[in-house]
């Protein structure tokens, strides 16, 4: 097997919802080396959890679907996988962890043998085993008197110490690939630095690849080593995480960057993005942020490519780099 | 800002019982333990904490939405936490509220124009028709135009219908608003629409605005002074930018160093806070933060520090004149010109397209191209 080979490979994947036409992903690629981690990010609506679930094979179907690309794990399409194949992989060599721990976790269940059942299903290792193992587990991920929350109930834990044992769960077979949807948005600063730090050092330690899918460009800016900018289902801009903060390029990357208030100084207004992620089914059919970009000309009404800008930095604008454009300098100045 | 105090807190108390067994004793939580502060006329006062500091309660405390255990709130010349019912009702078309969730705290089965006529109904404020001038004002005001006064809160995004809860609050004339997390269930976008709206009726209404969030970027861009609050006390009060760059207690150092900062570069060494809050219903003897603070010593485990006055600010800390604490430092990305440029570029067409009445125009057409 070649080692530059990525070990997820993600190639033009689109999910449609019954009844609409326009995909609400469309053709979106991206891949993942082992030991990286990828940050996706967007607004609500922008296609990132749905793009983690379908990797996952989560996707509520009926009524959304997979309608095209494919996605290369480890040598293999998980894509169009049997549920069974999945189930084998899933929790093994992939593992996944969510917002909301509660929701997640078993709450009639104790923590340890939630980890330890995970363990048994894929490793079929005794019981005292898996019990050792979750015992590990809890202590990897720092919580206190480990050896007692083994036998606590999910609702006995603090958030924080929450999303330290599905940490634990999801790491707990040596998982290759991580998927952590807003992982840390329902915490607390001081708990979500915490967790943060903590699946840091737990990366670095097992080498996984992680896919981290955030609303907050502070998080992506502390995880990240590559950045993909979701708006209305599209990638529209990519690249290692230096590339996209200090230099972005799309209109929406901009904006999104413009309109959060600045910790540094005080500004005296925000600039925002005007208007609503379109509907659906309303979505026009070519760039999709047009309705909402102050650079819009009649060429935004056809489907902007990513192209590469030299540094593996990718934009999905006509105009980019804004700047170079001769007729916005006019609009600017 | 003049330096007149235009609500005042004194001594405010409120418990809660968490848990009533049938035998033994109930358990209590202090939500708020304490609390003197003054608001200033004419400024935006924060309120931030982390999840279970009390600053929801203290901002319901603040305008009676609940009822104090202990302590006054005084308002216009009067105790508002000793007020009978119907004086109390006049004072609501001074202190208004807005919540945190737009979709909660609208009446669904109302239209638009309705649920802001409403408080001026119940104030006796108008006959119909200055009723009816006086919502389409608003309406415009908060970007949307007098045909929406007909629409139900369900066709109208989720910035829209938090800016309809801010008419709706200041429907009466109010003279101070004050909102529980009023843009954090919004996206960065929307939520910098709401922000600025809000800062121009604050202009415009020469309001007073106390705003309780937790995310801390918003109140350094809205706040004029801040109170971090820690398990039911307020432990520094300062001005916003003091307290960002130089802050006095260790609690507020360990909430700055907390923010994930979006700017890519080396990373800071960073004062992490260890373990968890501590239980609420059984806080630590001494100062509460004690049991988290890397500067704590054998005082701090037994003496409850109480918020005294420092140079232009208030702390809550035994050793506030003498830690060396750590701010956030300014400074935005390591943008290269050609980027500037194209910031530049974007804060420039934004403002050719007439900002926010513009931008809210866009907003509803949007919308109205879907229904």
């Amino acid at each position: 097997m070649n080692l530059n080979a990525p070990l997820l490979d993600v190639r033009d994947l689109s999910i449609q919802v019954a009844g609409v036409r326009p995909p609400l992903v469309d053709r979106i690629s991206f891949s993942l080396r082992a030991g990286q981690t990828l940050c996706i990010v967007g607004e609500s609506g922008c296609g990132k959890s749905l793009t983690s679930l379908a990797l996952m094979g989560l996707l509520q179907t009926p009524p959304l679907s997979i309608a095209g690309g494919t996605a290369q794990f480890a040598g293999r399409d998980l894509l169009t996988m049997t549920r069974r194949e999945l189930g084998q992989v899933r929790g093994d060599r992939m593992a996944m962890i969510f917002q909301e721990p509660m929701s997640s976790l078993n709450p009639s269940l104790k923590i340890g043998e939630q980890i330890a059942e995970a363990v048994r299903r894929h490793k079929g290792v005794s019981r005292e085993a898996a019990r050792a193992r979750a015992l590990e587990m809890l202590e990897r991920v720092r919580i206190p008197a480990a050896a007692k929350r083994l036998d606590a109930y999910p609702h006995e834990l603090s958030g924080g110490m929450r999303q330290r044992a599905m940490i634990a769960m999801a790491l707990a077979n040596d998982p290759e690939l991580l998927i952590a949807d807003e992982p840390t948005t329902a915490l607390d600063v001081t708990i979500q630095a915490q967790i943060l730090d903590l699946m840091r050092d737990l990366q670095a330690e097992t080498g996984a690849a992680m896919i981290l899918i955030t609303h907050d460009l502070g998080v992506v800016a502390e995880m990240a080593d590559q950045v993909a900018v979701m708006y209305a289902g599209r990638i529209v801009e990519t690249g290692p995480v230096a590339q996209v903060f200090d230099d972005p390029q799309h209109p929406y990357t901009i904006g999104l960057m413009s309109s959060m208030p600045s910790l540094g100084a005080r500004s005296d207004r925000l600039v925002t993005i005007p208007g609503v992620v379109p509907q659906a089914a309303a979505m026009p059919d070519g760039c999709r942020f047009s309705t909402r970009c102050p650079f819009r000309t009649p060429i935004c009404d056809n489907v902007p490519p990513l192209t590469s800008l030299g540094n593996e930095h990718e934009v999905a604008c006509f105009h980019a780099p804004l700047e170079q454009t001769p007729k916005l300098r006019v609009v600017g100045a | 800002m003049s330096g007149d105090i235009i609500l005042r807190a004194e001594g405010l108390k409120r418990s809660f019982v968490t848990r009533k067994p049938l035998f033994g004793p109930a358990t209590v939580v202090q939500a708020v333990d304490g609390v003197d502060l003054s608001i200033l006329k004419g400024e935006t006062f924060a309120i931030v904490g982390e999840s279970g500091c009390g600053k929801s309660t203290l901002a319901r405390l603040l305008v009676r939405l609940i009822d104090p255990s202990e302590g006054s709130v005084w308002y216009d010349g009067a105790d508002i936490a000793q007020l009978p019912p119907e004086a109390l009702r006049a004072l609501r078309s001074d202190l208004q509220f807005i919540f945190q969730d737009p979709f909660s705290s609208l009446n669904p089965q109302m239209t638009v124009g309705a649920l802001i006529e409403e408080p001026l109904i119940t104030h006796g404020i108008g006959d119909k028709d200055e009723r009816r001038a006086r919502v389409d004002d608003l309406l415009t005001r908060i970007g949307l135009t007098p045909a929406h006064a007909d629409r139900y809160p369900h066709e109208f995004s989720g910035g829209q219908r938090q800016r309809v809860g801010i008419a709706r609050a200041l429907a009466t004339g109010p003279k101070v608003i004050i909102g529980d997390e009023p843009v954090s269930a919004l996206d960065v976008s929307i939520q910098a629409q709401v922000v600025n709206i809000l800062e121009d009726l604050k202009e415009a209404f020469g309001l007073t605005l106390v705003v309780i969030a937790h995310d801390l970027a918003v109140i350094r861009h809205m706040a004029d002074r801040v109170a971090v609050m820690y398990l039911g006390e307020i432990v520094e009060v300062a001005p916003a930018e003091g307290l960002f760059t130089a802050p006095r207690h260790p609690y507020t150092e360990t909430l700055l160093a907390a923010i994930p900062i979006a700017r890519v570069g080396p990373r800071r060494a960073k004062a992490r806070i260890e373990g968890d809050l501590p239980n609420p219903t059984a806080p630590p003897p001494g100062c509460r933060f004690h049991t988290r603070c890397s500067h704590a010593q054998d005082r701090c485990k037994t003496e409850r520090p109480t918020l005294r006055d420092l140079t232009g600010r208030q702390v809550a800390c035994h050793f506030a004149e003498t830690l060396d604490l750590t701010g956030l430092t300014g400074g935005d990305a390591a943008r290269s010109p050609s980027a500037r440029a194209r910031f530049a570029l974007y804060r420039a067409a934004r403002a050719q397209e007439g900002g926010i009445t513009a931008s809210e125009k866009t907003d509803s057409s949007t919308k109205e191209t879907l229904s």
